[in-house]
């Protein structure tokens, strides 16, 4: 493996991420908190260093690149991503044990959202800024933002596609233009479209400019940190409306939205993944407003509490306007199993994905079908276009991955002795990078009440489900690390 | 005149056959040596060897002093390249290519044009068009349309104790209620093109001449009820086979294709997604029971093998599925097929000559040519098309008064979108457009070969 462009790689990142420490640590000399100034600047100092003798050290290396050097460059910088993001934390005592630092910047690299503080407004403004913004950078990746400005490998090489391949969301990546700098671009500039889009409708509902940057970082990566200790609840039905519709929007494919911008629209309505998301999510408002309908005064109010903690859950976003523990069984149950189905692929989402379940649940109607008529030539389409028998084997190897990781974390966080509920429910709303899980973990707890051992189970499982897997798993193989083999 | 003909596979040979019956001088071009000698001691003419889209070898045929290329090697390619090469040699050259697969379908009035094409044929879309309009009326062995789609000339079997057994040709229209006019008779392989006076026997071939819209009630008398076709077993997956399930599918009928091979299976299943694809022998008789060949309405056997297409017709026969439609490419001539229970039959070499050997006529002669030529009887009997202009004999003559050539018939007339089953009343005017059905061996090239 080519060990110097992976470092480069992971040296111009950290530059990167120094850089986006700035302006949080701007707001907190603009709030007088120079203790939290001071912090950032240290942070922002040791990432320039290690970034700085990344680069000097790999400035004289080949620039071969393949997808080897993808996955374990994406995973590696994910962590030294995390671990220096997790310095103001640290530095500033606000989070004073390292790893619940690290748990909470990773819950918010990885858009998860999950949190280990009890109380939220007590942090000062810059560290909540670059909280809710870990978010934003984290949705679409760095790495592709990383794509979109310096050109990493050599040019027209066509080796940065294992890269953005590694980071992105979903079972292929496709490309949109035919530089994969155009794509990156593209995204990026989507993306901040509709981030702006949604500051915004909030500007307009009346919601201060802090609260409005962080909440509109927080849909955007579909990540979930509030900055109030009671999430989304405190602000206007119009405001929670405004987040519902935006959670939903950046839950679907961004290649959809450049079809639109190419006038494209039958492509864009027809689109089968598009479809069942908007029928599940449909489906599950109409059926959770019909089982809470007593809890509230009217059924207006009882949608729109449904629709939000739907969009939040499916979207893997992870608001929530009440504490939605309290609800009947049924729709905990059903909210448990969105948890699992996730949002579209190539969205900020994380979870399954939706192209991934379809493609399962059209394997699993051949296979059934090819049964009852063996010599049935049954091909597999999605849009039109038929799916090849290898895509389908790496979803069901992913899903069998995927079963076995959340499986064999369920087990070791049971360790810590709680209820069935909340152990499986803190992996699953982890691990498809949601937030709020069920019971302790409910939308109005926290994660602190786990011991460091199964905080950093968590940690692990938010990258192995940001990431989808194999670039983590490939940091722990014997190949990866072994030039012989 | 001197036509090339590059490529001698099945269409190549037949139209080297025909076009040096009719008396054209015919140099043939083919890649493979044993054809070319086989094929000389068969016919006389001149062939050589070579690739046909090379300068050298088109030189070497005389391109420049020929009149018509006609390209049909089996790759589309090789056909075009032939052609464009040819006419870059010759400018006044006309070139005919066969361009056979889907692919190219879309472009190729486009095709036509940039590459200075006089006509493309493609054996299997006519074939398939051909299949799908029998499939449109099940009763008719064979539709052949005429006068832009007003008149048709359609096969049918005298069936034992059926209406039409032992009835004088004279009488045929009171027994049938509506004007038709029998213009050949097949009887045991000989054609009869028969009078007023000859009586129908069971098992002849009879060929009809009626005006579209009759048809439904021609069937509705002969007893043979019209069931719509809403389901069709195609066996065998090649070109012919994806043209029809497309224009089957398109007009709603539920189609399922039987074929052997995984690989074209897979292509069908891309290409086709409402249909189903079985990937199986059609061949054998368990995979058409278990493939429902009991339900279904139309079987249409479309393998490369003539054999194989004529046997599994013939069990379908015995399943007794309504429509039957079998393509064969060698045995259409042989007359073993008359007697045999295979429904249907169509042969896409036979559409294809037919197409250029049309062509050809029409250029030989640019006035009162043909307007359309089809070949019936298993290829024995033409049935041209003419337009009746100022120029034609006997115009406004009772036909009762003039003498044609033995073995003609006219057998339709087309006057001002009215169409007339003539009797020795009708004469003809300019502007007529007239079917006139031919059994003779010598071809007729404009009207006026027809008077005696």
């Amino acid at each position: 493996m080519n060990v110097k462009i992976v470092g480069r790689i992971i040296g111009a990142l950290l530059l990167l991420e120094a850089a986006f420490m700035v302006p949080p640590a701007l707001l907190c000399l603009y709030d007088g908190d120079t203790n939290a100034a001071v912090c950032f600047a240290a942070a922002v100092v040791v990432g320039c260093l290690f970034g700085g003798l990344l680069l000097l050290w790999a400035r004289q290396g080949q620039t071969l690149f393949y997808a080897q050097e993808g996955f374990v460059a994406t995973g590696l910088s994910w962590i030294v991503m995390s671990l220096v993001g997790a310095l103001p934390f640290w530095f500033s005592r606000a989070i004073p044990s390292f790893v619940d630092a690290l748990f909470e910047i990773v819950s918010g690299f990885t858009t998860t959202g999950a949190s280990i503080l009890s109380n939220v407004e007590a942090l000062p403004r810059g560290l909540l800024l670059w909280r809710s913004f870990s978010h934003w950078l984290g949705g679409m990746g760095m790495l592709v933002f990383l794509l979109a400005v310096v050109p990493i490998a050599r040019r027209g090489t066509g080796a940065n596609i294992h890269l953005m391949r590694a980071e992105s969301p979903g079972p292929s990546v496709g490309k949109l233009t035919p530089k994969l700098q155009g794509t990156a671009l593209i995204l990026y500039s989507m993306y901040m479209l509709l981030t702006v889009l949604d500051v915004v409708f909030l500007l307009l509902g009346g919601m201060p400019l802090f609260d409005a940057l962080c909440t509109a970082f927080g849909t955007a990566g579909t990540g979930g940190f509030g900055i109030k200790n009671d999430s989304i609840a405190g602000y206007s039905p119009y405001l929670q409306t405004v987040t519902t519709v935006f959670m939903l929007l950046f839950g679907v494919n961004f290649s959809l939205y450049f079809l639109l911008l190419l006038r494209r629209f039958k492509g864009f309505f027809l689109d089968e993944e598009l479809r069942l998301y908007l029928g599940v999510t449909f489906g599950a408002i109409a059926l959770i407003t019909f089982d809470i309908r007593g809890l509230f005064a009217s059924i207006g109010e009882a949608l729109h509490h449904a629709a939000f903690q739907v969009a939040s859950v499916i979207t893997t976003t992870g608001f929530s306007t009440l504490d939605f523990d309290q609800w009947p069984d049924l729709s905990k149950g059903i909210l448990l199993v969105l948890m699992c189905l996730g949002a579209c692929a190539g969205s900020t989402g994380g979870g399954l994905k939706m192209a991934r379940v379809l493609l399962l649940l059209k394997g699993f109607r051949r296979n059934l079908r090819q049964t009852l008529n063996p010599r049935r030539v049954q091909l597999m389409r999605v849009n039109g276009q038929t799916i090849g028998e290898d895509v389908l084997d790496n979803t069901n190897a992913y899903l069998v991955a995927y079963c076995a990781l959340v499986v064999g974390s369920f087990l070791l966080v049971s360790f810590d002795g709680f209820s069935i509920l909340t152990n499986l429910s803190a992996v699953i709303a982890c691990f498809n990078n949601i937030g709020p899980g069920f019971d302790a973990v409910g939308a109005a707890q926290n994660y602190g009440l786990y011991s460091d051992f199964s905080k950093l189970v968590l940690t692990l499982d938010m990258l192995l489900g940001r990431l989808e897997i194999y670039p983590i798993l490939a940091l722990f193989s014997r190949h990866t690390w072994n030039r012989k083999l | 005149m001197k036509i090339i003909i590059a490529g001698d596979g099945k269409v190549g040979l037949a139209l080297t056959r025909q076009l040096s019956m009719e008396g054209h001088e015919i140099t043939a071009i083919d890649s493979n040596q044993q054809v070319l000698e086989s094929k000389l001691q068969q016919y006389d003419v001149m062939s050589i060897r070579g690739n046909c889209a090379t300068m050298a070898t088109l030189r070497e045929a005389d391109v420049e002093e020929a009149e018509l290329l006609i390209a049909a090697t089996s790759a589309d390619e090789i056909n075009l390249l032939c052609c464009l090469t040819a006419r870059k040699m010759n400018p006044n050259l006309h070139t005919i290519a066969r361009v056979r697969s889907p692919e190219y379908l879309e472009q190729m009035i486009r095709m036509r044009e940039e590459y200075g094409l006089s006509l493309t044929v493609n054996p299997e879309l006519a074939s398939a068009q051909e299949a799908y309009r029998l499939l449109q009326f099940p009763g008719f062995l064979k539709r052949e349309t005429f006068a832009k789609g007003r008149v048709e000339i359609v096969e049918l079997r005298v069936q034992a104790g059926g209406i039409l057994e032992n009835q004088p040709l004279s009488k045929l229209p009171g027994v049938l209620g509506c004007k038709v006019l029998v213009c050949t008779v097949l009887r045991g392989g000989q054609v009869i093109i028969p009078s007023g006076g000859d009586v129908l026997q069971k098992d002849d071939h009879i060929y009809v001449t009626a005006p579209t819209e009759v048809l439904a009630n021609l069937l509705k008398k002969l007893g043979i009820a019209p069931k719509k076709t809403r389901h069709a077993t195609l066996v065998g997956g090649g070109r012919l086979s994806f043209y029809l399930a497309q224009r089957l599918l398109n007009a709603g009928v539920q189609v399922k294709i039987i074929e052997q091979d995984p690989a074209r299976c897979r292509v069908l299943a891309q290409n086709l997604p409402k249909a189903a694809i079985v990937q199986a022998d059609g061949s054998s008789q368990e995979v058409l029971d278990s493939e429902g060949i009991a339900f279904t309405d139309a079987l249409v056997t479309l393998t490369g093998l003539d054999e194989l297409n004529v046997i599994t017709s013939m069990y379908a026969t015995t399943c007794n599925v309504p429509q039957i439609v079998t393509k064969v490419n060698r045995m259409e001539s042989t007359g073993l097929l008359e007697n045999l229970d295979v429904g249907s039959v169509i042969s896409p070499k036979e559409l294809c000559c037919a197409n250029i050997a049309q062509y050809v006529r029409a250029m030989q002669n640019q006035t009162g040519a043909a307007i359309t030529l089809h070949r019936i009887a298993g290829g024995q009997v033409e049935a041209l098309e003419f337009r009746v202009d100022k120029d034609t004999r006997f115009i406004g003559q009772p036909l009762k008064d003039i003498s044609l050539k033995s073995s003609l018939l006219i057998a339709c007339i087309t006057r001002v979108g009215r169409t007339i089953i003539p009797d020795g009343s009708s004469h003809l005017e300019p502007g007529d457009t007239v079917i006139v059905v031919n059994g003779r061996s010598s071809p007729i090239l404009q009207l006026n070969d027809i008077f005696a």
